[in-house]
């Protein structure tokens, strides 16, 4: 079970994506909660450099039940990704690959003249890269 | 998951089934795309299919494992026998027949059926029934499984105002349930519009009709997909619905009418009659002809751009919705860069003009509509493997962001896979060849510096050098006035500067890396090999500057010039005389010591200090020949007595022992040939540090050398002269001689690393051609 999330400057998601689709409202809720912590990690960077380093935010906060990670564009574009602890296969890398995955995809999106941002994202291609890449996960 | 009992044939068929849309060979996860293919094959109405994949508990999981695809296969063949679709259908229905899945007629039909031909259980059920044909296939084959059907639908025309109805719903469930509903109506709509004769554009569609609602399903947009159901409809079961598939697209065509084109109706039946197992999203010429009008009208040169903001004006003019232009957006713009080329441009205008006819889009760009690339063409063997690409690399998310559209070009996932496998290849060292230019590099510096700064291109080298050069390069400075150059070069890398400090009187504690950081010019990387390649290189020069004296045991270097100084091992001593500390890095010190060398041969008062202060045991010898060889006059006495002075203090035989002539023998048991040492240092950074300390000491030892009043050059020097630097270098020999324990230790050390990496080596050589 995972989910993940994309979120725009103002916090409110343009995407959200759960595998299996029980316990969405966990997940939101969980996504949420951690977009305090993305807040005060995007703080902290303060300087005007923005790395790929820095856009990835690792995990924000592990709970008994599952990991947040946490990816941030230049545009302050969230993403968050909810993952289950049980699955201690994943690595960092492989989170950090996931969010440069759905940050190429987004950018993609951003270059679909009929996207206008802060839209929801109905991309197919994106809904397949997607379940894609949780399917690796669960 | 509802226990299923399979019959062996069933068992086999559905496993062959669950490996065909296992596109990701993930062994328990059917490919949606796939999935939805198949059942999309299976010619069920859409709500069926809904049922079927909420029975089997796809729903539920998001996707389909293998107990799910099967329930769902066998949950097909309960659909298709007509029967409810209940869970206890699964296992109390008997003698089920195998799901049918219409597939498209090429090999894939004749292969399917020739595997399953030998079941004698369902012989019929097989005559019609092929595994869905590669996804890819479908969305380019369409008018391959069009003609099947339209063969037999041949009688069902008079269903054509039907089929349209059926037809597209059965296509809605590929596509994002999400829109794909709303389309689904719109597309209802558009069946049942009077064949008004769409005009040519659609001509091809009439054949691709079941292709076309295949293709838009691929895409399994995480929607419950439709169960994989067991059901072995029959084809000749369901032959209206097959007929329907057949017909849809025919009367989508009739229907559609052109946007902006009075087509001409006759033209189009026509064309459908007559078009064969043509792709239905092929772009006649009079549709092109149109499209690069209309691309003119926005843009005038055909090979520019069309800017997204001036493309989503046009487009939005078609009144589509947003959401669909949004997705034919995606599909057309191959490079993902907002804008449109002119191939771009058609497909795009196609596939709007397509949607308005009802066409559901696909999933992923047809083969034809793909951008003319240059290689694109060739690559794709046929549509059915394009198609399979497009199918399978959706789900691979490539690599590479730009040109990674999986799903439009067969040959970008290639390319994304090939990105990704030059990535991990990558990472091979590289240093192989630096010690070429390295040496040359030095080479040239020597020749542009003057004594006083003989190593300061030895300098520049460690700074191309990376660790490992330093060794090198701290050595070589150490040779002539710019020892300490040396030293400091070394300073700057190795770590322990303190022998250096101690034994040297760091004039230029920074001296020496300045000249490096000012000339680098050859690239940071020098493994160590480069060491001794470019002390090859001194050699030589230095050799050539120098009376060939002794150059016996130097004779060897001017063939080592080249990159590798192999030869130097032999005359790695020698070179080594000015390296030192090089020892270990023996065979990488060779090359570096030659190179620090060939400056000495400039400087051989120099030479004399590095003789007494050699601290590679080989390097001793080869100092001490060097000093012989290059020195003429008193720098040979000197050298010979601060060799002996050297041979006393320092650390053993390799002193004596390695007199010039032997100067291979100190050096063997480093001596290994340079080029895999080289190599190794390279690749093993741990040598690195190592050979830095070396060249630190080396470095030391040659600053303490050439704190000591430089002995003068010329050959006829004063035999006072000579004798005070005698005397010199005795005090410097002890010192040297502590730090020669020291670097001894560090030998024995670095002996052992560098047989566990030649261990390595030999284990990596087969490799070594990837």
């Amino acid at each position: 079970p995972s989910q993940c999330d994309l979120l725009c400057s103002q916090n409110y998601p343009l995407y959200i994506r759960s595998v299996p689709t029980e316990n969405e409202l966990k997940f939101h809720y969980t996504v949420h909660t951690s977009l305090d912590v993305v807040d005060e990690k995007i703080s902290a960077m303060g300087k005007a450099l923005v790395d790929q380093r820095e856009l990835y935010l690792g995990l924000l906060y592990p709970t008994e039940d599952y990991k947040v990670y946490g990816y941030v564009t230049n545009s302050k574009v969230k993403f968050v990704m909810v993952v289950d602890s049980s699955n201690t296969a994943l690595r960092d890398n492989e989170i950090r690959s996931m969010f440069r995955k759905l940050h190429n995809s987004y950018t993609d999106i951003m270059c679909n003249p009929f996207y206008n941002p802060g839209d929801r994202i109905h991309s197919r291609a994106f809904d397949t890269m997607v379940n894609s890449m949780m399917m690796q996960v669960c | 998951m509802e226990g299923v009992t399979l019959s062996e044939a069933e068992q086999r068929y559905y496993c062959d089934l669950f490996s065909y849309c296992d596109t990701e060979s993930t062994k328990k996860v059917a490919s949606n795309g796939r999935v939805l293919e198949l059942f999309r094959a299976a010619q069920l109405p859409n709500d069926v299919v809904m049922q079927i994949m909420e029975l089997c508990g796809a729903t539920r999981l998001g996707y389909f494992g293998r107990s799910q695809f099967y329930i769902a296969l066998k949950l097909v063949a309960v659909a298709q026998s007509g029967l409810p679709l209940r869970v206890e259908s699964l296992n109390t229905v008997k003698d089920l027949p195998l799901p049918r899945f219409v597939v498209s007629k090429n090999e894939q039909e004749s292969r399917h059926t020739a595997l399953y031909s030998s079941d004698a259980e369902n012989p019929a059920s097989y005559s019609g029934v092929i595994p869905p044909p590669p996804p890819g296939r479908i969305q380019g084959k369409k008018g391959s499984v069009s003609h099947d059907a339209v063969q037999q639908r041949t009688s069902t025309d008079q269903q054509e105002s039907t089929s349209p109805i059926v037809s597209p719903q059965q296509s809605p469930p590929t596509s994002p349930h999400t829109w794909r509903k709303h389309n689904r109506h719109p597309s209802g709509g558009n069946n049942e519009r009077p064949l008004a004769g769409p005009g040519p554009f659609w001509a091809p569609f009439s054949e691709v009709q079941p292709g076309s609602s295949t293709s838009s399903d691929p895409i399994w947009s995480g929607h419950s997909p439709p169960p994989h159901q067991e059901n072995w409809v029959s084809f000749a079961d369901t032959p209206p619905t097959s007929a329907l598939l057949a017909m849809h697209p025919a009367s989508v065509q009739d229907q559609t009418t052109v946007r902006t084109v009075a087509s001409a109706t006759t033209a189009n039946e026509i064309r459908r009659q007559s078009s064969s197992y043509d792709d239905p999203w092929k772009i006649t010429d009079e549709q092109r002809q149109y499209y690069v009008n209309q691309f003119k009208t926005i843009q005038p040169d055909l090979n520019g751009f069309i800017p997204g903001s001036a493309a989503k004006e046009f487009f939005t003019k078609s009144k589509l919705p947003i959401l669909e232009l949004s997705h034919i957006w995606e599909l057309s713009d191959f490079d993902k860069d907002g804008a449109l080329t002119l191939d771009e441009f058609c497909a795009a205008f196609h596939l709007v003009v397509a949607r308005k006819n009802g066409y559901d889009l696909p999933e992923k760009l047809p083969e034809s509509l793909m951008p003319k690339l240059i290689d694109l063409e060739d690559s794709t063997v046929g549509e059915q493997t394009g198609e399979v690409g497009y199918s399978g690399s959706p789900a691979e998310a490539p690599p590479s962001k730009s040109p990674s559209m999986p799903s439009l070009n067969q040959t970008w996932p290639e390319l994304n896979q090939s990105s990704e496998d030059t990535a991990i290849v990558h990472p091979v060292p590289i240093r192989m060849t630096p010690s070429k230019i390295h040496m040359q590099e030095m080479e040239l510096k020597r020749t542009g510096s003057d004594h006083a700064n003989p190593t300061s291109p030895l300098l520049v080298k460690p700074s191309d050098l990376p660790e490992e050069n330093k060794m090198g390069s701290s050595v070589k400075f150490t040779s002539g006035n710019t020892v300490t150059d040396g030293y400091s070069s070394s300073d700057s890398y190795t770590s322990d500067p303190e022998q250096i400090g101690n034994a040297v009187t760091r004039q230029r504690s920074h001296s020496g890396t300045s000249p490096d950081n000012t000339a680098p010019p050859p690239p940071p990387p020098r493994p160590h090999a480069s060491h001794s390649r470019s002390s090859s290189l001194d050699m030589n020069r230095s050799f050539s500057v120098t009376p060939g004296q002794q150059q016996a045991g130097v004779v060897a270097y001017p063939p080592a010039v080249p990159p590798r100084p192999q030869p130097s091992q032999g005359a790695g001593p020698h070179v080594h005389r000015s390296v030192d500390a090089d020892g270990l890095i023996a065979h990488t010190s060779t090359s570096p010591q030659q190179i620090p060398e060939q400056p000495n041969f400039a400087d051989f008062s120099q030479f004399e200090a590095f003789a007494v202060s050699g601290v590679n045991k080989e390097e001793e010898d080869e100092i001490e020949t060097h000093p012989e060889v290059l020195q003429v006059e008193k720098p040979s006495d000197s050298a010979s007595s601060l060799r002996v002075a050297k041979a006393d203090g320092r650390v053993e035989d390799k002193a004596p022992a390695n007199v010039p002539s032997s100067a291979g023998k100190g050096t063997t048991p480093l001596a290994p040939p340079p080029k895999p040492i080289r190599r190794r240092l390279k690749s093993e950074d741990e040598l690195r540090p190592e050979a830095e300390e070396h060249t630190q000491k080396t470095g030391v030892i040659a600053a303490v050398l050439a704190s000591q009043p430089s002995i003068p050059r010329s050959v006829g020097k004063d035999k006072k002269a000579i004798q005070a630097s005698i005397r010199r270098n005795k005090e410097t020999n002890t010192v040297l001689a502590r730090l020669n324990s020291e670097l001894q230790q560090q030998l024995k050390d670095v002996l052992e690393e560098r047989i566990s990496l030649e261990v390595q080596l030999e284990q990596l050589r087969p490799f070594s051609h990837l």
